[in-house]
């Protein structure tokens, strides 16, 4: 592990939602080839951390700085953020009525190419590009044809997510309690995909709130999250320990 | 440091749906013109300067006095300063010395005006396809391959001309499917109409060419009231389409028309329009008032009436396509794209009404609803007691962009018949600041996004326009949504 490698750094995150601060002094180092988890007591900041490295515009950053690859990102558009190589799979995959998960997955895809200056793909050879990353999640080329979302299962849902983090090949993602509301079988196979995605240089933050995801996903550092900040960094006995004690022994 | 709202996001959202109305240039010309207000003498008036047949000036004083007696609609989900009925010139010509045979003829400006708009009336760089009816104002222009249509025996010309040419014709159909005294603006339209089209399909024919009118109005104190008549004769079929655009001013002008389609045995009319009207400022000011009243008849057995529109224009639109469906086995279809953007609104939808047996209909509307605008289906869908076996399949969706948009749904069914079945489908949607959010993190634009989200909530309806102007409503629509990304 390349200790001197940082892809995402914040330093002193201060962030707020109308106008009321829910990340207060967050101090975080991901390296390349790292997956952090992130856990923490409901309403202690991790989906807003989330939104905020997305670039979700709803949040204000008050103070501090995110750099991604040693570059500040707060200048930066969601969109932007997400072809430098930053994807949020969602905790809630947001239904969209009208448009074909074909489409959107090509026209996601085709935007990076363009940022890139790389061609863009037609839909036929989009098709061969997009058959072989259904196998990563064991998902069927039916849901293609399906509205983006649209009377998917729980499960269904967090698999597209997965889908198109693989299909984007970001370098940092952030997984925002994507094994919540997933069958046991459902969970191994998105693992697997993660872990077959996962590299070297890559890094992953993993933001849940059971230890089951850790037991199929290793991560080098379980941090826990309180009041907007780390509170505390350990190992994966971390979050063992934290299983059977719950969060209470930590303050 | 970055300091991001909420705002941030509504605002990009309403720019989008911002850009400005390209077709608002207004065109120089030498006009004939008449006194604005509206009296027996100005209906005779208009009446004399067209030269017109005596059953004609008969039909309009009829009208005239009608509309005297009569009120405006009060029942519309509609807000809009009372119309001053005196303020308006009832008759504004381009100068033309007699009847156009030749292109040549026809004032430069007038033919530069038309090709702005993309409508080129010239032999080198008409569109091969469709032949076109161009009324400027009050009057018709010229009409493309007239001869060539002819040659099929389709008469194809300017209303005027065919009062002329047709009279019994006329005589037999004007009014026959929109009675002078149905409401208020067909009263007022039928007193003071003075151009529009003449469309007659023969008997065992199909129209080789889609026919087009396209209206323009831009004199900025003229109303124009326009009329088209169409008729397809037994087992004939006629693709037809509308397209209409204004110039950009701040007062209102009044555009009050009547379509009516007639279907004989086996016959069917396509009629699409794609309604384009100047719909005022971001601050409501200016725009078309458009009071406009199309009717279809399925006269015949088996025959087929579709209309289809994508309304996306006009300060005020007051529209309601509608289908007698008197024949056998007759089917009226309805398929509807009505976008409002700023201070827009429209209430618009359809009537079905089922008379024959095992008629069918079916109604597809989409609503869209951005800014300050209101957006409202009505709709009324009724079967007699002798329509046995009538069907009828409606479905109204709803998108608003925005927290400050309306949509609204009024739709009456009533049934006469117990061997009648219909079905009614509505949702409300909303394009949201979440679902914006999850195309930005994937890397897809703004603008992109809600192209997408609005190209796919109006699939249904845009399949069913003629190819060309498929293009032209996709252009038009993300014209409207395109813009300034801040």
């Amino acid at each position: 592990m390349n200790k001197n490698n940082p892809l995402l750094e914040i330093k002193e995150l201060k962030a707020s939602i109308n106008e009321n601060t829910i990340l207060n002094n967050l101090n975080l180092t991901v390296n390349k080839g790292e997956i952090h988890a992130i856990m923490g007591p409901n309403g202690s900041g991790k989906s807003t951390f989330s939104k905020v490295v997305a670039g979700h515009p709803a949040y204000s950053v008050l103070k501090g700085d995110i750099l991604f690859k040693g570059l500040s990102i707060l200048e930066l558009s969601p969109e932007e953020r997400s072809h430098l190589g930053i994807f949020l799979a969602f905790q809630y995959p947001i239904e969209i009525p009208g448009v074909s998960n074909e489409d959107f997955l090509r026209l996601a895809y085709n935007s990076k190419q363009q940022f890139y200056n790389k061609p863009e793909v037609d839909p036929i050879e989009f098709l061969e590009i997009i058959s072989q990353k259904l196998e990563f999640v064991n998902m069927s080329p039916i849901f293609l044809n399906r509205n983006v979302n649209e009377g998917f299962s729980g499960g269904e849902k967090k698999k597209n997510e997965i889908l198109q983090m693989i299909l984007l090949d970001s370098e940092l993602s952030i997984l925002d309690e994507t094994d919540s509301g997933l069958d046991i079988d459902a969970l191994k196979i998105i693992s697997n995909g993660i872990n077959k995605f996962m590299n070297k240089d890559k890094s992953i933050i993993l933001i849940t709130h059971y230890q089951r995801l850790l037991d199929y996903i290793n991560p080098t550092y379980v941090h826990v999250m309180q009041d907007g900040k780390i509170i505390k960094t350990g190992s994966f006995g971390l979050a063992k320990e934290l299983e059977d004690k719950g969060y209470e022994w930590l303050k | 440091m970055v300091n991001k709202s909420n705002k941030v996001l509504n605002t990009n959202i309403t720019n989008l749906v911002n850009k400005d109305y390209q077709y608002g240039f207004s065109t120089e010309i030498e006009k004939d013109i008449i006194e604005k207000g509206l009296s027996e003498k100005t209906v005779e008036l208009i009446s004399t300067k067209k030269n017109e047949p005596k059953f004609l000036l008969n039909f309009r004083l009829k009208a005239f006095s009608k509309w005297k007696e009569m009120k405006e609609i009060e029942w519309s989900n509609l807000k809009f300063p009372q119309i001053n009925y005196q303020d308006i010139i009832y008759y504004s010509a381009p100068k033309l010395q007699t009847k156009i045979k030749d292109l040549n003829e026809i004032d430069p400006e007038l033919l530069k005006t038309f090709e702005k708009l993309g409508i080129s009336l010239t032999e080198q760089k008409r569109l091969t396809n469709v032949a076109i009816d161009a009324v400027f104002d009050s009057v018709s222009i010229v009409t493309t391959f007239q001869e060539e249509l002819n040659e099929y025996g389709i008469i194809f010309s300017s209303i005027s001309e065919a009062i002329h040419n047709y009279p019994e014709m006329i005589e037999k159909y004007l009014g026959s499917v929109v009675p002078i005294g149905d409401n208020y603006f067909s009263a007022l339209n039928s007193a003071v109409f003075t151009d529009g089209s003449f469309c007659y399909i023969p008997k065992n024919t199909v129209c080789p060419l889609d026919l087009s009118t396209y209206f323009r109005i831009n004199d900025p104190k003229s109303g124009q009231f326009e009329r088209t008549l169409i008729i397809a004769d037994n087992n004939s079929k006629v693709n037809y389409l509308e397209g209409c655009t204004a110039p950009q001013y701040d007062t209102n002008q009044l555009h009050a028309a009547i379509v009516e389609l007639i279907a004989l045995e086996d016959a069917s009319i396509n009629y699409s329009t794609v309604q384009n009207w100047y719909g005022g400022d971001s601050n409501g000011i200016g725009g078309i008032y458009n009071f406009v009243t199309k009717r279809g008849l399925c006269a015949g057995k088996n025959s087929t009436i579709s209309w289809t529109q994508v309304e996306t224009g006009s300060s005020i639109t007051w529209k309601y396509p509608s289908c007698l469906l008197v024949g056998e086995n007759t089917k009226g279809e309805f398929y509807s794209v009505a976008l409002t953007n700023n201070y827009q609104q429209a209430d618009t939808g359809t009537k079905m009404i089922h008379i024959g047996k095992s008629s069918r209909s079916r109604i597809i509307s989409k609503g869209i609803s951005a800014g300050k605008s209101k957006n409202s289906y009505r709709g009324l869908v009724s079967s007699t007691n002798k329509a046995f076996a009538s069907r009828n399949y409606s479905q109204c969706d709803s998108l608003l962009i925005g927290n400050l948009s309306n949509a609204n749904t009024f739709p009456i069914i009533s049934v006469q018949n117990s061997t009648t079945r219909i079905e009614h489908e509505a949702s409300t949607s909303k394009i949201g600041e979440e679902q914006i959010f999850y195309f930005l993190q994937r890397g897809i634009c703004l603008e992109k996004a809600v192209e997408l989200m609005i190209s796919g909530f109006c699939r249904e309806v845009f399949k069913k326009l003629p190819l060309e102007f498929a293009a032209e409503a996709d252009k038009l629509l993300s014209l409207k949504l395109e813009g300034s990304v801040g």
